[in-house]
């Protein structure tokens, strides 16, 4: 009855969501007093995969030849390997989203994603997801026997240690339906969903030219850039960086709000972040009812001699 | 063509979100119902479609009878006829079973969902249709063209995005991209008209089964209140970053 975790990988290595997966795995094996099983999918160096253990990962099934991007055969990859696994633990990420679902439906498990929290309870799953856009917590409980968990990303800590994981490999091959033609990756940038800091802009930079600025103070800081909604409507940014309640839902420890209102559906999908600073000209935008910090102030004044300081900390 | 879109039926997006008996049910008194956000770029696209194409645009949601002006809505937009499936849905399987059970009876080439829909941001129910009723599935389209019985997706991935190809029929999960916000469709005065005649079925589903149970709502806490520092003081508030908040 071991606790099964999907940790997913990117060219070959994991990421910091991959080992909040695996934490929040190992964390409900104690609950439960059982082990970790990791399922890897694609081809990751032994070394990479040694590392699993550091975070409670007791063995890890190596699937080469299994795609993540092909859903329908990682599921049914997955499907074969859980023996009497009752838990499957994801990361809430893109292929997560993908593959959650029809696993769901294989092992007729509960399935619960956006989780916050670790179950309240060990003899009934009882979780906290994050419901309406981040305007309120729900409390959801598993019904069927088996479940699947998805971690909302950076809302769970990594826990580190060193351990040993023993590595296997299933060499199964299949290719579902779907043919991936091309990828277009923006390599070395932070994925905005994962960035421990965000700097994000909105119409009060007047125009895209502006986001030089923006891009040197994210840099500074190791941040991923975003945008409110109407900037990437009129396509001064890409869509990709729209966060809020209809883009991307971010939770980072710090979310730099310049030039932003602060509108309901803009809030949605940034509240969560736990400290908020806000940058506006005028004193009554409603982000400054929701920041922690703010400055009221021109942003073209405001955000050079931010640059200025970090540089001057480094 | 046959193409069916997911419609959910969800909160206007500027209500406040509030509870009844014991937080335990969402409280809709005074709430403004609208089309899932994310739903609204996939009716628009179906109808491109079928201007291309010719076809049919069914819209489909599982609900009581409170979600039929969201309904109306779609067929004032242009959908062809609507059904519902009258039960309130319990969670992600119960909605995808409901829908699945149904739509396995018919012909259709497309089916599109939203990629989540806004009140329970679930995520879940448009890729468990697809495993029900054993469809290719393509999450955060953003792009979509049919070429004879091919579908030419784009649809984002950590980071980026990808282009990805698959046959008719499959399902999609729709966001902004896959049509242009300026493209979207709302309805006109002869829309509204005719969605009065259009055939909106209500179907009775074969069971209503779930695997998660809501339990109890709660508001995330209130943040304190907001530490202004002067705009001639930037050094304050990167020491602040820095020593109070540790944030970096
Ligand atoms: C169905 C629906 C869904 C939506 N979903 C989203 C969503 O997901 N995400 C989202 O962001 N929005 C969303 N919106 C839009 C939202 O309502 C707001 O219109 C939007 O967030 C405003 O963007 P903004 O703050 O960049 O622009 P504005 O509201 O125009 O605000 C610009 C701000 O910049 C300030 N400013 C101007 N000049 C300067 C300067 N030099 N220095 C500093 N500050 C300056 C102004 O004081 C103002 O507060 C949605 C709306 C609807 C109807």
């Amino acid at each position: 009855m071991s606790i099964l975790v999907y940790t997913e990988s990117w060219n070959g290595s994991f990421r910091k969501s991959t080992f909040e997966a695996v934490s929040y795995a190992s964390e409900t094996a104690k609950l439960l007093s059982t082990d970790v099983v990791a399922i890897s999918l694609g081809n990751v160096p032994n070394e990479e995969l040694e590392k699993l253990g550091n975070y409670g990962v007791n063995k890890v099934i190596s699937c080469e030849k299994i795609n993540k991007e092909d859903a329908e055969s990682a599921a049914e990859i997955m499907h074969n390997l859980i023996n009497d696994s009752n838990i499957f633990i994801f990361s809430n990420t893109y292929s997560a989203k993908m593959i959650a679902p029809r696993l769901s439906i294989k092992m007729k498990a509960g399935l619960i994603t956006n989780i916050i929290s670790l179950s309240e309870d060990s003899s009934l799953l009882k979780v906290k997801r994050k419901a309406f856009s981040s305007k309120a917590i729900e409390t959801v409980v598993v019904k069927s026997e088996k479940a699947i968990l998805s971690i909302a990303p950076n809302s769970f800590k990594v826990i580190e240690n060193s351990g040993m994981c023993e590595i296997t490999k299933n060499d199964t091959i299949k290719t579902g339906r779907i043919t991936v033609e091309g990828q277009e990756t923006s390599s070395g940038k932070i994925s905005l969903s994962e960035a421990e800091i965000v700097v994000s802009a909105g119409r009060g930079l007047k125009g895209p030219e502006n986001w030089t600025m923006i891009e040197e103070l994210a840099d500074l800081l190791g941040a991923a850039t975003a945008c409110s909604k109407p900037v990437s409507d009129i396509g001064w940014r890409p869509h990709s960086e729209h966060v809020g309640q209809t883009g991307k839902v971010v939770a980072p420890n710090l979310y730099i709000a310049i030039g932003i209102s602060g509108a309901i559906q803009h809030l949605a999908g940034v509240n969560s972040s736990k400290i908020m600073v806000a940058i506006n000209t005028d004193p009554e935008a409603p982000f400054f009812k929701a920041a922690n910090y703010g400055i009221v102030g021109d942003a073209f004044d405001v955000i050079p001699k931010m640059i200025e300081e970090l540089k001057k900390t480094k | 063509m046959n193409i069916v879109v997911c419609i959910s039926s969800v909160p206007d997006t500027t209500s406040k979100i509030n509870f009844t008996d014991n937080n335990s049910k969402f409280d809709s008194n005074g709430v403004q119902f609208v089309i899932n956000p994310y739903d609204e770029f996939g009716l628009t696209k179906a109808m491109m479609l079928k201007e291309k194409y010719g076809g049919n645009v069914t819209v489909i949601t599982v609900g009581d009878i409170s979600v039929e002006p969201v309904m109306r809505k779609a067929l004032a937009i242009g959908a062809d006829n609507a059904v519902r499936i009258n039960t309130s849905p319990l969670d992600s399987y119960s909605t995808a079973s409901a829908i699945a059970n149904y739509l396995k009876e018919n012909e259709i080439d497309l089916i599109i969902a939203g990629k989540e829909s806004s009140d329970y941001n679930g995520g879940a129910v448009p890729g468990m249709i697809a495993e029900l009723m054993n469809l290719p599935f393509i999450n955060a389209c953003i792009g979509l063209e049919i070429e004879n019985n091919t579908a030419r997706l784009i649809r984002e991935i950590d980071g980026g995005q990808e282009k990805v190809s698959t046959n008719l029929p499959c399902i999609i999960g729709g966001q902004k991209g896959l049509v242009n916000e300026s493209d979207l469709r709302i309805p006109n005065m002869r829309g509204i008209m005719q969605a009065r005649s259009k055939p909106l079925d209500v179907i009775e589903p074969e069971s209503n089964e779930n695997l998660v149970e809501s339990n109890i709502f709660e508001k995330p806490d209130a943040k304190n209140a907001c530490k202004l520092i002067d705009a001639n003081n930037v050094s304050e508030l990167i020491s602040l970053l820095q020593n109070e908040a540790k944030v970096i």
